[in-house]
C-alpha cells in the first residue's frame, strides 16, 4: 500500500518534469521562430506580447486563429467581424471599416473610444476553463450518483479529498457553523482559479488568471458576498470600533480618523486579493519567459541548456504556485466571509 | 500600464462565464456532492455510535454476568457454611446422645454388678451358715474326745472346703 503510493508519486513527478520540459521546449521554439523573424530580438516586447490579451490566438508561428471582434460604440452601434480583417496579406496591421487597432487596442478611426467585447485569447481560454470545469465536475458528480453507499472511484476519488480539504480546512474553520451557504461559491472559486492557473501554464495558452480583469471580477464577487452577509457585529466593528471602552465625546474625534481607515479597509481586502493573484501568476510567466530569452540574447547553446533546466524548475514551481494561489484566494475569501457572519461575542 | 488596466470586455465575459459556471456547478455538482458527503459522513458517524452503544451494552452484560456469578458464589458459600454448621450440630448432638447412652449403660452395668455382688454375697453368707451348721452338726455327731479324732475331723472338713 505504502510503496504503491510512493510509486504513484514518483510517477506523477516524472510526468510533471517531462511536462515542464516539454512546455519549456515548445515555448522556446516559439521564441526562436519569433527571434528568427526579426533581426533584432526584443525580450520585453516578446514577454509583453505573451502575457497580454490579443484578438488572435497564435498557437505557433504560422498558425494563428483569428478570433471574433465584437465592438460597440454610440456612432456605429454593434459590430461583429473577424480580427483577420485587421491584417493584410503581408501580416501588417491595417485599419478596417472605420476602426483602427494599435497594440491590440481597438479605437474608432477618428480616435473616439469604443467598447470592446471581443472574444479575445483570454475570453477563449475563459471558455475552455469553464468547459473543463463543467465536464470534469459533472463527471465527479456522476460518480456520487453511481456509487451511492460505496467507496468513491475514478476521477471522483481524485477530487473528493480536495473538495473535503477545501470544506474542512479552508471554509469550515474560517466561517464557522454557517459555512454551508458559502461552500458552493468557494469551491467554484478554488477550482476556477486552480484550473485557470494550470491552463495558463500550457504552451500557447493565454495568461488568464494573470489578467487583472479576471482577478478583479473574482475579488469583487468576494467583496459583494462579504458586504451582503455582513451581520451587526461586522458593521459595528467598522462604525464603532472602540465599542463601550470610552464615551462618544472622546470617541468622535478619534472616529473622524478611524472611519475613513475602516471604510478604505473594506476595499483594500478584495484589492489585495485581486493584485495578489494577478501579480503572482503574471510574475511566474515573466520569469519563465525572461529565463528563456537569455538564450536568444546570448545566442549560445550552453546558455540555452542552462536556461531550459532553470525554466523547467521554474515551471515546476509554477505548478505549485497555481495550487497555492487558488488556496490563498479561497482561504482569504473564507476569512472575510467569516468576519462578516461572526455573531457578537 | 495596460497590464494593470482591466479591460471592459474581459470583465464582462469573466462575469458572465463565472456566474454561469457557478450556477451550473452549484446546482448540478456541489449540491449532490455535498449531500452525498453529508449522507456518507452521517452514516459513518451513526455506525460508529451504534458500535459504541453495542460495546457499552456488552460491558453492561458482562458486568451483570459478573454480578450474578458473584452472587452465586456468595450463595454457594452461605449454603456450604450452613450445611457445615448443621453437620457439626448433628455431630455434637450425636456425641452428647452417645455419651448419655454410654453413661446409662455403664450405670446399668454397675447396678447389675452391684446387685449380682449382693446376690453372691448373700449366697456366700447362706453357704457359710449352712457349712457352719454342717460342721456343727458333724462336730456334735462325732466323738470329740480324742485328739486324733479331732484332727482327722478338721482335716476332713478342710478337704471338703478345698473341694468346694
Amino acid at each position: 500500500m505504502y510503496s504503491s503510493k510512493i510509486e504513484l508519486i514518483t510517477k506523477f513527478l516524472k510526468v510533471n518534469v517531462l511536462l515542464a520540459i516539454l512546455m519549456v521546449i515548445s515555448q522556446s521554439t516559439v521564441l526562436a521562430e519569433e527571434s528568427a523573424g526579426d533581426g533584432d530580438f526584443n525580450p520585453s516586447e516578446m514577454i509583453n506580447h505573451h502575457i497580454m490579451d490579443a484578438h488572435s490566438w497564435e498557437i505557433f508561428h504560422g498558425l494563428t486563429v483569428h478570433l471574433p471582434v465584437i465592438l460597440y460604440s454610440e456612432e456605429k452601434g454593434l459590430d461583429v467581424f473577424s480580427s483577420s480583417n485587421f491584417y493584410n496579406d503581408a501580416h501588417e496591421v491595417v485599419p478596417y471599416s472605420g476602426y483602427i487597432m494599435e497594440h491590440e487596442h481597438i479605437a474608432l478611426a477618428n480616435g473616439d473610444h469604443v467598447l470592446d467585447f471581443s472574444i479575445t485569447k483570454n475570453v477563449l481560454f475563459l471558455f475552455f476553463n469553464a468547459i473543463a470545469l463543467i465536464l470534469i465536475f459533472s463527471a465527479v458528480a456522476r460518480g456520487y450518483k453511481k456509487n451511492i453507499g460505496k467507496a468513491p472511484s475514478g476521477i471522483q476519488s481524485f477530487f473528493e479529498p480536495i473538495i473535503i480539504y477545501v470544506r474542512d480546512e479552508i471554509v469550515k474553520p474560517n466561517i464557522g457553523p454557517k459555512y454551508e451557504r458559502y461552500l458552493p461559491y468557494l469551491l467554484t472559486l478554488f477550482f476556477f482559479i486552480w484550473f485557470g492557473n494550470l491552463l495558463g501554464l500550457l504552451p500557447a495558452a493565454a495568461n488568464l488568471t494573470g489578467n487583472i480583469a479576471v482577478t478583479m471580477v473574482l475579488a469583487v464577487a468576494s467583496l459583494i458576498i462579504t458586504l451582503a452577509s455582513g451581520r451587526k457585529t461586522y458593521w459595528m466593528h467598522i462604525l464603532d470600533p472602540m465599542g463601550n471602552s470610552m464615551g462618544w465625546l472622546a470617541k468622535f474625534p478619534l472616529y473622524l480618523i478611524l472611519w475613513p481607515i475602516e471604510i478604505i479597509g473594506i476595499f483594500t481586502k478584495p484589492f489585495s486579493l485581486m493584485v495578489r493573484l494577478f501579480a503572482n501568476i503574471t510574475a511566474g510567466h515573466i520569469i519563465i519567459l525572461s529565463i528563456l530569452s537569455l538564450t536568444f540574447i546570448a545566442e549560445s547553446i550552453a546558455v540555452g541548456i542552462g536556461a531550459t533546466v532553470l525554466a523547467s524548475v521554474m515551471n515546476l514551481l509554477e505548478l505549485f504556485v497555481a495550487l497555492l494561489q487558488a488556496y490563498v484566494f479561497t482561504l482569504l475569501s473564507s476569512m472575510y466571509f467569516g468576519q462578516a457572519v461572526e455573531e457578537h461575542h | 500600464m495596460e497590464l494593470v488596466t482591466p479591460g471592459i470586455g474581459l470583465i464582462f465575459w469573466q462575469t458572465v462565464v463565472f456566474l454561469v459556471v457557478f450556477a451550473i456547478l452549484a446546482m448540478f455538482v456541489w449540491k449532490p456532492i455535498t449531500e452525498a458527503l453529508r449522507t456518507r459522513e452521517g452514516f459513518i458517524s451513526d455506525s460508529l455510535k451504534a458500535a459504541e452503544l453495542a460495546k457499552e451494552e456488552m460491558n453492561q452484560l458482562k458486568a451483570d454476568n459478573e454480578y450474578l456469578l458473584q452472587e452465586a458464589r456468595f450463595e454457594r458459600e452461605k449454603i456450604l457454611k450452613e450445611a457445615n454448621a448443621v453437620a457439626n450440630q448433628i455431630k455434637e448432638d450425636a456425641k452428647v446422645e452417645t455419651a448419655k447412652i454410654t453413661e446409662k449403660m455403664i450405670d446399668d452395668a454397675r447396678k447389675s454388678i452391684e446387685s449380682e455382688k449382693q446376690n453372691a454375697l448373700k449366697d456366700v453368707k447362706n453357704l457359710v451358715a449352712e457349712l457352719s451348721l454342717n460342721i456343727a452338726e458333724k462336730v456334735i455327731r462325732q466323738d470329740l474326745a480324742k485328739d486324733n479324732a479331732q484332727k482327722e475331723l478338721i482335716q476332713e472338713f478342710v478337704k471338703d472346703i478345698k473341694v468346694n
